[in-house]
């Protein structure tokens, strides 16, 4: 009975911790700035929500900020351009995530560790760092750079529209999506590399065996099995490339809207608290969407393997 | 040995030998098989059958040797483009695809019209009785069920040759015991040849017309299940196949009509001449259901032990008895209960006679 209760309460201690974590550091804040973002604002303080007012509870919200977030074409603006670039960055991700990882889960069981270890070792220096090392390759004189307009690339780009002109490469959309996709791509890799690693070999023999190519076998079996892994990669860099901020500051321009920036301007330049709160929580907003789905399927994953 | 076999042989494997590093997986295999026939690849786990497969299927090179069917040499083709399809041990079936696009996915690599493949997945779904099952996912199908798809996708495109590996290992007992049969009768009306590997021998007896022994990359006997259990080669074959009673002893009287030969605990008159000379060392392969087992001494000199009965075991239709003899060895004896009631039945601590005829014995000379 004492041993019952002890392993019964255990559990729910494993259960609880991290639902506790979320609620007081998500949850809470998260309906702090909520409510900032339908609070009038005072000079420094907020008026509260609730106040009493002759004996009467009375509930002020301002859903101004809300209306103009829908009425400047600003916003707007922003989150397009937000979905865009972390969309182009997904997409690169994957592109090149998606040939690694299957190359890397083919590998030789042996040489497998040294490759995993190959995609975790940038996070070994400071993210920062490794976006102003991005600046230094970019600029002119960089390595990056020399490359590039030596190859005469840089002509291409400005014709795709993605630099301004030939010879200018940072502060552009290359080089916001180009830094973005290289922080991301181990996200991308690890799920893809998890999925596609404990994949039944035989099915693609079985694949074979039925007169199917190599080339074949992999879209009909190998990729449609996948599609767990290339779901979860796809969340793992869409969702954070949304709110980015770090990189669009230090490797965007003055044309590459991203909400993250928008978000602190409004924050510490505008020191528009309500209006900073009501673009952070239709982030959220916009981001627990596809999150909703990713789970979803997760969910129907789960059922398929039962 | 190369069998002879009545009909041309329309897959011939001829020399085939497969090293997987130092290791020889496949050692110098050699076999002709008739169009029609089911051909069994029997041996325990490691004896290279499954790897023989795996390169009739494509899956592996053979190190050298050659595999011909109906005449051609498969060499060059690469395993998407032999006209043999595979049933896969534990099936392999796709899990993101149902049981209907399980079944059509050979037949829409060959481009056929839509029209037509339903067509033939309808009457592949008949075959195996699973018209019902079509839009089900694997994981929704029991064992026997899956097990009846992998048949239907592998029959599909009508091969010219059917691959099993393993085809009933999945199943639990009495399952297999009627799949058996089945998977047979589907085998045979649709008339291909089949080649399956399988380490139960009772599989490959029941299944197959013709069985090959393996051990260590060779093959020790190829013959059918009868030739195989009655007329073992060697030692190795008459121990692996079934029960045996194995009694070394040594060539007394060799006659063209018949022979003697002495061991520890009896003399055995065979009923038949053997190819030796008096005084060699040979064995006496003697299968327990061929023994029968009295109170009374039987008459004669020859083909009879006393003994005392230290185990028994009831199967229900038969029961094994555990004679032990005068050298301490042990000999089993099978017995059918063709009787509800036996008031005299042979039990524990019992002295009875074991004895058996001329034609029981099998006389192993390696």
């Amino acid at each position: 009975m004492n041993g019952l209760r002890r392993h019964f309460n255990g559990r729910t201690a494993v259960i609880a911790a991290p639902f506790l974590f979320l609620l007081a550091f998500f949850l809470l804040p998260f309906l702090i700035v909520g409510k900032i973002s339908v609070s009038e604002m005072e000079t420094v303080a907020f008026k509260d929500v609730l106040i009493v007012v002759d004996g009467a509870v009375q509930l002020t919200l301002k859903y101004a900020n809300y209306v103009f977030l829908a009425e400047d074409p600003l916003y707007l603006e922003t989150y397009l351009s937000s979905i865009q670039y972390a969309a182009a960055t997904t997409v690169l991700c994957l592109a090149i995530g998606y040939p690694f990882a299957y190359f890397m889960a083919r590998a030789k069981p042996t040489v497998q560790p040294a490759l995993l270890m190959l995609v975790m070792l940038p996070f070994w220096t400071s993210f920062l760092l490794r976006v102003y090392a991005w600046r230094g390759l970019l600029t002119e004189g960089g390595w990056a750079h020399s490359v590039i307009t030596g190859l005469g690339l840089d002509h291409g780009l400005a014709a795709l529209g993605l630099i301004a002109a030939p010879g200018q490469l940072i502060h552009t959309p290359f080089s916001l999506v180009l830094g973005m996709t290289y922080n991301y791509l181990p996200f991308m890799i690890l799920p893809l590399y998890a999925n596609l690693a404990k994949m039944d070999l035989r099915l693609l023999e079985a694949a074979a065996d039925l007169g199917a190519t190599p080339w074949v076998a992999f879209w009909t079996v190998t990729v449609p099995l996948s599609k767990a892994g290339i779901i979860a990669g796809s969340m793992l860099v869409f969702i954070p490339c949304i709110g980015e901020f770090v990189i669009p500051e230090l490797l965007g321009g003055p044309e590459t809207l991203m909400i993250g920036r928008v978000l602190w301007d409004e924050f510490f330049s505008n020191n528009d608290w309500p209006m900073a709160s009501t673009v952070a929580v239709m982030m959220v907003l916009l981001i627990i969407v596809p999150l909703a789905i990713f789970n979803k399927y997760q969910a129907e994953a789960q059922e398929r393997t039962r | 040995m190369p069998p002879t076999t009545p009909n041309p042989a329309f897959l011939q494997i001829q020399d085939v030998v497969k090293d997987f590093g130092a290791t020889r997986a496949v050692n110098n295999v050699s076999v002709d098989i008739a169009q029609g026939e089911i051909f069994a690849l029997l041996g325990s786990s490691g004896c290279g059958k499954s790897t023989l497969l795996r390169m009739l299927a494509g899956f592996e090179t053979p190190t050298a040797g050659r595999i011909l069917l109906g005449g051609r040499d498969l060499a060059t083709l690469p395993a998407h483009e032999r006209p043999m399809n595979m049933m896969f041990q534990s099936y392999a079936l796709f899990p993101h695809l149902t049981v209907f696009e399980n079944i059509a996915f050979g037949l829409k690599r060959e481009g056929m019209a839509r029209d037509r493949i339903a067509a033939q997945v309808e009457a592949m779904l008949k075959l195996v009785q699973l018209s019902a099952f079509a839009q089900r996912k694997p994981h929704q199908l029991s064992g026997g069920q899956q097990q009846r798809v992998a048949l239907a996708r592998s029959l599909a495109k009508q091969p010219q040759l059917l691959l099993l590996d393993e085809p009933l290992g999945a199943l639990d007992k009495k399952l297999r015991e009627q799949t058996q049969i089945e998977l047979v009768n589907i085998v045979e009306s649709v008339g291909v040849t089949c080649v399956m590997v399988t380490h139960d021998q009772e599989e490959a007896m029941t299944m197959a017309s013709r069985v090959a022994v393996m051990s260590e990359g060779r093959f020790l006997q190829v013959g059918a299940p009868a030739e195989i259990y009655e007329t073992p080669a060697t030692r190795f074959v008459a121990d692996f196949i079934g029960n045996v009673n194995l009694m070394d002893g040594t060539l007394d009287v060799d006659e063209p009509d018949h022979c003697v030969i002495g061991c520890d605990d009896c003399k055995h008159y065979v009923g038949h001449g053997i190819t030796g000379t008096a005084g060699m060392a040979v064995t006496v392969a003697v299968r327990p259901e061929k023994i029968t087992l009295t109170r009374a001494e039987p008459a004669g000199e020859f083909n009879r032990v006393p003994g005392t009965i230290k185990e028994l075991s009831y199967f229900g239709s038969f029961t094994v008895f555990h004679l032990q003899l005068a050298s301490g060895a042990r000999l089993k004896v099978s017995q059918a209960n063709t009787q509800r009631h036996n008031d005299d039945r042979l039990t524990w601590g019992d002295t009875a006679w074991a004895s058996w005829s001329d034609s029981a014995q099998i006389v192993l000379t390696q």
